[in-house]
């Protein structure tokens, strides 16, 4: 198993065979020196297999066993034989590919026995409604996959929880230190203000159906906006389904169901494909706002056409990964996805063993 | 700072040119100063601090974050102040407040080569990061965000109600932070003096004339010239070209400024000699010539004498102190046939009067102008005071009727602003080779031109719906269509280009009909067009 060494630069202490052997000096003191390589878990391109389990965690092609970790279409395909996750997210996944064949729910917490002498349990992630890390625990070692995950309070979502483990297999998708998102609060003063400012026009938010959506409602009910919000078609049924779960949104309406002039002054949300589409066309005169860890970057916002970006991530920022790697304080960290060259300089820094997992098909242009 | 900071954010998410010019208006009505016309200058690119340049903030930052991690950082983002922006630590201990734009300024300018490493953080630590990047903006005058110096102009006028053309005169001479400007113009005091500065004069401009008929009586007529508008001005011993625009392109014209000996405010066409508008008589090159000279920092030797300047005179603002633009333009003309003979004949001359009898006679010149390459024909009310900007009545400029060409369309682009939902940027071509000849003759359409205007809003969604309906091919914004639709092109003039796959470049072509009436196959060929060519 190769270690990923990007840029070649050497540490003040002379690396030790990291295929074998394990160098004591750069591992945290938890760590006993017992040679272990974790063979029984094995990233491919297209998934996290877990062998002796014979499953796979989030895989992006059909399995006989899956783990899913959310509802995210990139995380959670269809056509599986078997789907372990968290009762919300099979609901979202029913919702999608209209079957719930070979659902297997999962409560946070529930410790489900596996093939193989593997055991999992899933522990909230924080990052959308049902999202979930998933500890995996064989012949007393202890991986977790974070799957998508932030820290920051989330009214749709129970919060992150810090798992101990040995070997931490974390995203990376905002692992850039120019990504430290600002506090929800101020991007709500953003919005409102925005929407205060016009009042001939409405704020069409552009936001992924699931989780961002309904955030972004529940912060503005937070923030105290009680006026009916209005949503493209496309994010009725997920909202309906937050609702049935429990979340409560407000007054929601359709786009579809009123006149032009009437959107005035209100807000509107549609998913980032429709803001500069033909249906943006029957909206009054939208400022074209879109709520995204990208937005963070001014020419990111300029090449969607954005007016009003707003900073709003589901995924943790750079300050949160790197202090989520220090919480868990794992032997070693993989990474799945993102920006994983800062993400490792930033473990080399600090004396901490990691590798990129180079998995594919992990989408998340629009978050 | 906030403020500014926060104007500046505005300005780089807002495509409207109306937008913008609200943004800026608010902004210069509601600052005090010396704050506004700090900003003003930083957004017209009119400050300059010699000991911040972008390497500083690369130095800065090496301190601060690992080299690696800054590159990685720096990559992704795409600017090196925005990115120290974004990475900058928040400071241990809370800052005393944000400073002021002035106050911003003034620690700026005082920072040396020296000092700048530890000065620059001090300011930096008390912004957040949209204030950094602000304060970064403003320090290596790199702002980038398309305000050009006649946006502020308009914006200040907007401001407060003031005209575009008196804010230009006054404009002038006067540096940041422009207080007697601001004096003037939002608390009514006495305008700044300039008497004794090279300034710009705003221009007269001219409508186009549509449908009417005029009485020379009333009117005089001139021919229209293709080349710069340019206004040359001379007073104790200095000497500037300006474009339309009031940009000083003295630099680029230096044979131009040095042979006026006279102080005078003169108005007229920059051109090249040569033979193509007007032929002998004519003496003026094709714009394409003047174009080898037009955004020159440096002039060659080979370029002056390659592409000789000179400007056809039509109009004199000032003589010797003079003012003359409340007199009618008769008198000022006498004044100005007077003083050409006083000037160096190689670099001026004297834009003819036409002698028409009758508009009826006009309008038979005016058709003949084609051959002769000449742009149209200007018409001057005789009894009118030279008036800044563009007063209905004065002048008129009749162009000639645009050349016209069928095309075929062959890709469509999304617009921005308004029109970001519609494909409104329409790429046409010729065809090269017979298409009547069969399928295998090897005909190909050659794209000659792209144009985003001509259209009326209905058309425009009928062309939408068309690109939308007739995709065959994507290439990112752009889409390829099944090259079916005939468009009927309206465009100026056409010239031979050594930059363009057809080897032609079209001046101001626009959509002026959409022929849906006839098959792709009856387009023109680009034989028609190089035919056009009068290079």
């Amino acid at each position: 198993m190769a270690y990923f060494d990007p840029l070649r630069l050497s540490l003040s202490k002379p690396r030790r065979d990291v295929k074998n052997g394990v160098g004591t000096t750069r591992f945290p003191p938890h760590f006993s020196s017992m040679a272990r390589d974790f063979s029984w878990i094995r990233p491919e391109p297209w998934g996290i297999h877990v062998v002796p389990a014979d499953c796979w965690i989030d895989p992006s092609r059909p399995v006989d066993r899956a783990l899913v970790t959310h509802g995210h279409a990139d995380h959670a395909r269809g056509g599986h034989g078997e789907t372990v996750a968290t009762p919300e997210t099979l609901a979202i996944m029913k919702l999608r590919y209209a079957t719930d064949e070979g659902a297997v729910p999962v409560a946070y917490r529930e410790t489900l026995r596996l093939r193989g002498g593997v055991s999992a349990t899933f522990v909230p992630a924080g990052h959308v409604l049902g999202s979930a890390q998933i500890l995996l625990e064989h012949a007393g070692e202890r991986i977790v996959v974070t799957g998508d995950f932030k820290r920051r309070a989330d009214p749709t979502c129970p919060p992150f929880e810090v798992t101990p483990c040995d070997v931490l297999i974390t995203e990376a998708t905002f692992g850039l230190p120019v990504f430290r998102h600002p506090p929800v609060e101020h991007e709500m003063a953003k919005l409102l203000a925005a929407l205060a400012a016009n009042p001939d026009r409405c704020v069409l938010v552009g936001a992924y159906a699931l989780g961002k959506a309904q955030r972004l409602i529940a912060e503005l009910r937070r923030a105290g906006h009680h006026d009916a919000i209005y949503l493209h078609g496309a994010m009725e049924r997920m909202c309906r389904l937050y609702e049935e779960l429990g979340v409560d949104l407000g007054e929601l309406r359709l786009v579809s169901d009123v006149a032009k002039a009437d959107l005035a002054a209100s807000v509107v949300i549609a998913p980032p494909s429709a803001l500069n589409d033909r249906w943006s066309r029957r909206l009054p005169d939208p400022v074209t706002a879109m709520a995204s860890g990208w937005m963070r970057v001014r020419q990111r916002a300029r090449q969607r056409m954005i007016e009003l970006p707003l900073v709003i991530s589901d995924h943790a920022d750079w300050d949160e990964l790197t202090q989520t790697v220090i919480d868990v304080n794992p032997a070693e960290t993989w990474i799945t996805h993102g920006r994983e060259e800062a993400m490792l300089r930033w473990c080399q820094l600090n004396q901490r063993k990691a590798r990129a997992l180079a998995l594919v098909g992990y989408e998340d242009e629009d978050d | 700072m906030e403020r500014f900071a926060a104007l500046l954010d505005a300005l780089v998410y807002t495509r409207s040119r109306n937008a913008k010019l609200r943004l800026l208006a608010d902004y210069l009505r509601e600052t005090p100063d010396p704050d506004r016309g700090w900003a003003l200058a930083a957004l017209t690119d009119g400050l300059d601090f010699p000991a911040v340049k972008s390497s500083t903030i690369r130095n800065l930052m090496s301190e601060r974050i690992d080299p690696v991690l800054w590159t990685l950082s720096r990559d992704y983002v795409g600017d090196s102040a925005e990115t120290a922006s974004l990475l900058w630590p928040n400071p241990e201990t809370p800052s005393d407040g944000a400073p002021s734009v002035s106050e911003a300024v003034d620690a700026l300018a005082r920072m040396t080569r020296a000092n700048v490493m530890t000065e620059l953080p001090q300011l930096l630590d008390r912004l957040d990061a949209e204030g950094r990047y602000a304060l970064l903006k403003l320090a290596t005058g790199a702002m980038r965000i398309g305000i050009s110096a006649r946006l502020a102009k308009t914006a200040f006028a907007q401001a407060f109600g003031v005209s575009v053309e008196d804010v230009e005169e006054h404009w002038h001479g006067q540096q940041p932070p422009y207080l007697a400007l601001f004096d003037w113009a939002a608390r009514g005091a006495a305008a700044p003096s300039s008497e004794d500065l090279p300034l710009f004069r705003p221009f007269m401009l001219a409508h186009p004339l549509e449908d009417a008929q005029l009485d020379l009586a009333d009117y005089a007529a001139e021919w229209k010239w293709d080349g710069i508008r340019v206004q040359v001005v001379r007073v104790a011993e200095n000497t500037r070209v300006y474009s339309r625009s009031g940009d000083d392109i003295s630099g680029t014209f230096p044979e131009i400024a040095a042979a006026l000996h006279v102080d005078a405010v003169l108005d007229g066409e920059l051109l090249v000699r040569g033979i193509h508008q007007g032929g002998e008589e004519g003496g003026a090159a094709s714009f394409n010539a003047l174009q080898q000279r037009l955004g020159r920092k440096l002039v060659s030797k080979k370029m002056l004498a390659e592409y000789p300047a000179f400007v056809r005179l039509y109009d004199a603002l000032i003589i010797e102190g003079e003012d003359l633009r409340p007199l009618p333009w008769h008198a000022r003309r006498a004044r100005l046939e007077a003083l050409s003979t006083r000037l160096d004949p190689e670099h001026f001359d004297l834009s003819t009067v036409i002698p028409a009898a009758d508009f009826a006679e006009l309008i038979r010149i005016r058709e003949g102008a084609r051959d002769n390459a000449i742009e149209g024909l200007m018409l001057k009310r005789r009894d009118s005071a030279y008036v800044a900007g563009r007063k209905t009545g004065l002048w008129y400029k009749w162009k000639r009727d645009p050349l016209l060409i069928d095309c075929v369309l062959m890709y469509a682009q999304r617009g921005s602003g308004k029109r970001s939902s519609f494909y409104s940027d329409f790429t046409f071509g010729c065809w090269d080779g017979d298409p009547d000849a069969g399928p295998d003759s090897g005909a190909e359409l050659l794209p000659v031109g792209k144009a985003y205007f001509g259209f009326t809003d209905e058309e425009l969604k009928w062309l939408d719906r068309h690109v939308r309906s007739h995709t065959v091919n994507r290439f990112g914004p752009v889409r390829e269509t099944d090259k079916s639709l005939v468009l009927e092109v309206a465009f100026d003039s056409v010239h031979l280009s050594k930059r363009h796959k057809s080897g032609l470049a079209m001046r101001f072509p626009r959509i002026h009909r959409i022929r849906m009436d006839k098959p792709a196959h009856e387009a023109d060929r680009i034989e028609t067009l190089k035919a056009m060519v009068r290079d």
